[in-house]
């Protein structure tokens, strides 16, 4: 495409999400649609918003009850954002807000909107808990009975076995194993050490407390029922008391000699929202907000786990490649890599893969590895091991955190800054995204 | 809401029986929302002295009406006692026995204002006389009823009844925003400051910025500004950043979270001003926190947070606006919370009381740095609030605490709300350094 034909560029304004809560814990009966909204707000007021009619607001959450039934839009309404604001329910596991970041993108790129805001929750503390099938049939039956002697009629049918709730499966459908359990053979198979992963482990808590220490959150976070800070966050962390954790993923299968995976080094459970907005140059300026990055690019991978052809979380690992070559750019060209750290062991055995001179020729067809990354440019202020990872905020909290980080270094560097996000997702996806800051 | 024990004493029952124990019953404040009039009429004007005759003349183009004597009014809304060029205190007497003949003719609220000047150590019988006033305005007020008030005005030499500061005293202390302020004298100290040209909305143009503005009396002050028509900008932890949210897309506020005591918070503050191209008018230095103990029990991490919020944060804000001048406005006007219990001192509090006598000195000192560029810088002192952090009292000290005052009751954030938008309006600037307690005249202090 000439410079005259490519499409304007979709800016990343800013982002609002709320500190991350272990599920079960504060946010405990708070439903998706309450914390999206006070992310939301935040955003609103944070950038002077209120009364707006933005492009589209595009959402998403991975677990979603019955009463989630247009989430973003009945989120969206409780805001001060003006009503007639479209929106939009997305969904692709952890990578959801990913996607809605780049469909609001695509869609400012196109011209056919000029604002948006991208953004994802999920809470694990509420998950949806349904009845057998066999039970609801039943109640339809019963629901739709004219008469009262009909309704009982209906309702005789049921037996004790149809009243066991259902809770959602915690695991792959097609392989039985939960998303642990399949890292755990990925884990093994790549060889990847206990102390790897702690270490990583560790960096995250690290780096997240001092980013808050330093005021980078102030600007990205909203405190939100008692919470300031992420709730997982253990500033004062250590390899020794990671090292005291057993082993909780891996036991089960015979491939994995030595399981490595603890609860210190894999996300835990987690409720939360994230939101970021997005706009033209023109709609920016019109309303004084400063652009923070551009979003270049984007890839979607999956990879066939259910047949044991690659490990569940390993998609970005094919993904980010492509990525690279459509923008003409190496592993080494990028000042900064956030990489989801869905567990400790996916961001190492990804960045092993690149590594790896016989899986860059056996599975990208390359003739070259990708190479190593430099590590003091990995997740730099912290990640998912630390803050958490409610599943569709994840990728929200991603692109806003990268998207300021990038815009700061570019001012201190006056150099353009390059980013890559990868998100691995459950039933074997991945998506990645390429981002440019933005200075004036 | 009003509290439990006065809901009761509001009863057929409870009434009866509290009037029968002795005990107090608290009369129903009018606040801005209930008496929207800024004059509560019919207003008499006792004096003879120029200055009487221009205050009356004042009130009456404001379209009050206006009586140079009580003659036999049924009903007094407001007095106001012009003893500017008191000379002797044989003057005093029948300057105010007047009023004692109409102080059961007085209104549900009604408004006693005495204007007159501070005693300075010139002229022994001048300055008896100015002392005087004070004494009378302090026990008159002790005996109000139905939540009337009596404060006072004391100009200094050379100020004149018609000043800004004089004017917008005057209307303050006239109007229903001054509910919960009673048996206070305020000084004016010189003839600075500027007529208000829109009433209705007095701080339309201007920009404030309010500390600790999620909660409580903070969000009461941000809400009152906004009402009076300015920009706000709202700080708060970021813990607090939903509250602050909701609070910001509620007022159009702009947000800024800030733990006001972390390093750099000053230049951050600063930094964020400049980014947003904004200039601040007035500066409301709120945030606070308690950390109660007696101090035999007192510890490092119960002491320190108090002072490094309360007050050295107060400073560091203020020094890091001043330096960088391009973020203050033309008449930049700073008013920070004190509290009665700095004045008086309270069992428990000596880190909280600290900080407070801290903020009512550094006010003085920091007025001193403003006047020459056009700005002020005044205290308020709260006494008893309805707020989260009283609520937190013990029941019992909670109510003794709320009915030692004349008022007989606790006041509500919007009081100590309205008592600061008079101190940042225009008309306030010959009030400098000066400590104003929203209190409802508590016993504690002067």
């Amino acid at each position: 495409m000439t410079p005259t034909d490519s499409p304007r560029d979709a800016l990343i304004l800013g982002g609002n999400r709320i500190p991350f809560a272990r599920s079960g814990g504060p946010y405990a009966g708070i439903s998706n649609q309450d914390m999206l909204t006070a992310a939301l707000e935040g955003l609103v007021a944070r950038y002077s918003l209120q009364g707006e009619k933005l492009g589209e607001v595009a959402g998403g959450a991975v677990l979603k009850l019955a009463g989630d039934l247009n989430l973003t839009r009945e989120s969206a309404l409780g805001t001060p954002l003006d009503p007639r604001t479209p929106a939009l329910d997305m969904s692709k596991a952890c990578a959801t807000s990913l996607e809605t970041v780049l469909h609001v993108s695509n869609r400012i790129r196109l011209g056919q909107i000029d604002s948006a805001i991208a953004c994802g929750v999920d809470s694990a503390s509420d998950s949806p808990i349904e009845v057998t099938p066999r039970l609801r049939r039943i109640l339809h039956r019963a629901f739709a009975a004219k008469t009262a002697m009909q309704r009982v009629k209906a309702l005789s049918a049921i037996r004790p076995a149809d009243l066991a709730p259902v809770p959602p499966r915690n695991g792959e459908p097609r392989t039985g194993l939960s998303m642990g359990e399949h890292q755990a053979l990925t884990t093994a198979q790549w060889g990847i050490s206990r102390e790897a992963q702690d270490e990583l482990a560790l960096a995250s808590h690290k780096n997240l407390a001092a980013a808050y220490d330093a005021g980078f959150l102030d600007d990205l976070v909203t405190g939100y029922r008692g919470l300031a800070r992420d709730q997982n966050l253990r500033p004062d962390s250590t390899l020794e008391k990671l090292g005291t954790l057993k082993p909780v993923f891996g036991a089960r299968s015979p491939q994995v000699a030595e399981p490595t995976m603890t609860a210190g080094n894999s996300t835990p459970l987690s409720d939360g929202a994230s939101s970021v907005l997005l706009g033209s140059a023109e709609w920016a300026a019109e309303r004084g907000l400063t652009p923070l990055a551009r979003v270049v690019d984007a890839r979607s991978a999956a990879v066939d786990f259910a047949h044991g052809d690659e490990g569940l979380l390993m998609a970005p690992a094919y993904a980010v490649p492509e990525l690279l070559d459509a923008n003409g750019l190496t592993l080494q060209d990028l000042d900064l890599y956030e990489i989801h750290e869905a567990f400790a062991s996916t961001v190492l055995t990804t960045l092993t893969a690149w590594e790896s001179e016989e899986f860059c020729r056996e599975r990208l067809g390359r003739a070259e590895p990708l190479g190593a990354i430099d590590r003091s440019r990995l997740n730099v202020t912290g990640s998912s091991l630390a803050a958490g990872h409610p599943f569709a905020a994840t990728g929200g909290r991603l692109v806003a955190t990268l998207a300021k980080l990038l815009h700061a270094r570019a001012k201190e560097t006056g150099r353009v800054q390059r980013g890559l996000i990868s998100v691995c997702a459950a039933a074997g996806q991945g998506a990645v995204m390429l981002l440019e800051s933005v200075t004036d | 809401m009003a509290d439990a024990y006065t809901r009761f004493t509001r009863s057929a029952p409870g009434g009866l029986l509290a009037k029968q124990l002795g005990l107090p019953r608290p009369s129903r404040l009018l606040r801005r929302k209930d008496r929207p009039e800024p004059v509560l009429g019919p207003v008499v004007v006792l004096g003879a002295s120029a200055g009487a005759d221009a205050v009356a003349h004042r009130l009456l183009e404001e379209g009050a009406d206006v009586r140079r004597r009580v003659e036999d009014l049924r009903s007094i809304g407001s007095v106001v006692i012009v003893a500017d060029e008191l000379a002797a205190p044989a003057e005093l007497g029948p300057l105010v026995l007047p009023l004692a003949g109409a102080m059961r003719t007085l209104a549900p609220g009604a408004r006693v204002v005495t204007i007159s000047r501070p005693a300075r150590g010139e002229d022994p019988a001048r300055d008896a006389a100015r002392g005087g006033v004070e004494g009378f305005l302090r026990s008159v007020a002790h005996e109000m009823r139905g939540g009337a008030t009596a404060n006072g005005i004391l100009l200094e030499d050379g100020v004149g009844v018609d000043s800004p500061g004089a004017i917008g005293a005057l209307r303050f202390f006239l109007s229903a925003r001054s509910a919960f302020v009673t048996g206070q004298l305020l000084t004016v100290s010189s003839e600075a400051g500027g007529a208000t040209e829109n009433l209705s909305l007095p701080l339309a143009g201007r920009t404030a910025l309010v500390t600790g503005a999620a909660r409580g009396i903070g969000a009461a002050i941000a809400r009152t500004l906004a009402a009076d028509g300015a920009r706000l900008v709202v700080l708060d932890v970021p813990g607090a950043g939903t509250e602050l949210s909701r609070l910001a897309n509620e007022l159009r506020a702009v947000p800024i979270q800030l733990d006001v005591t972390s390093d750099g918070a000053g230049e951050r503050l600063v930094s964020f001003l400049r980014e947003k191209g904004l200039t601040l008018d007035v500066l409301v230095l709120n945030a606070g926190i308690t950390r109660d103990k007696l101090f035999a029990n007192m510890t490092p991490d119960r002491w320190d947070p108090v002072l490094a919020v309360n007050i050295t944060s107060q400073i560091t804000l203020a020094e890091s606006l001043l330096e960088a001048e391009d973020v203050l406005g033309e008449h930049p006007r700073v008013v920070s919370l004190a509290s009665t219990s700095g004045i008086a001192g309270n069992r428990g509090q000596t880190n909280y009381a600290a900080s407070k006598a801290g903020v009512m000195a550094f006010v003085e000192a920091l007025a001193a740095r403003l006047a020459p560029v056009g700005g002020t810088a005044n205290a308020v002192a709260p006494g008893f609030i309805e707020t989260e952090m009283t609520a937190k009292i013990p029941p019992l000290t909670r109510e003794i605490a709320r009915r030692v005052n004349s008022l007989q009751q606790g006041g509500l954030p919007v009081d100590v709300a309205e008592a600061i938008a008079f101190l940042a309006s225009d008309e306030a600037g010959g009030v400098q350094g000066e400590t104003l307690r929203v209190c409802g005249q508590n016993m504690v202090g002067k």
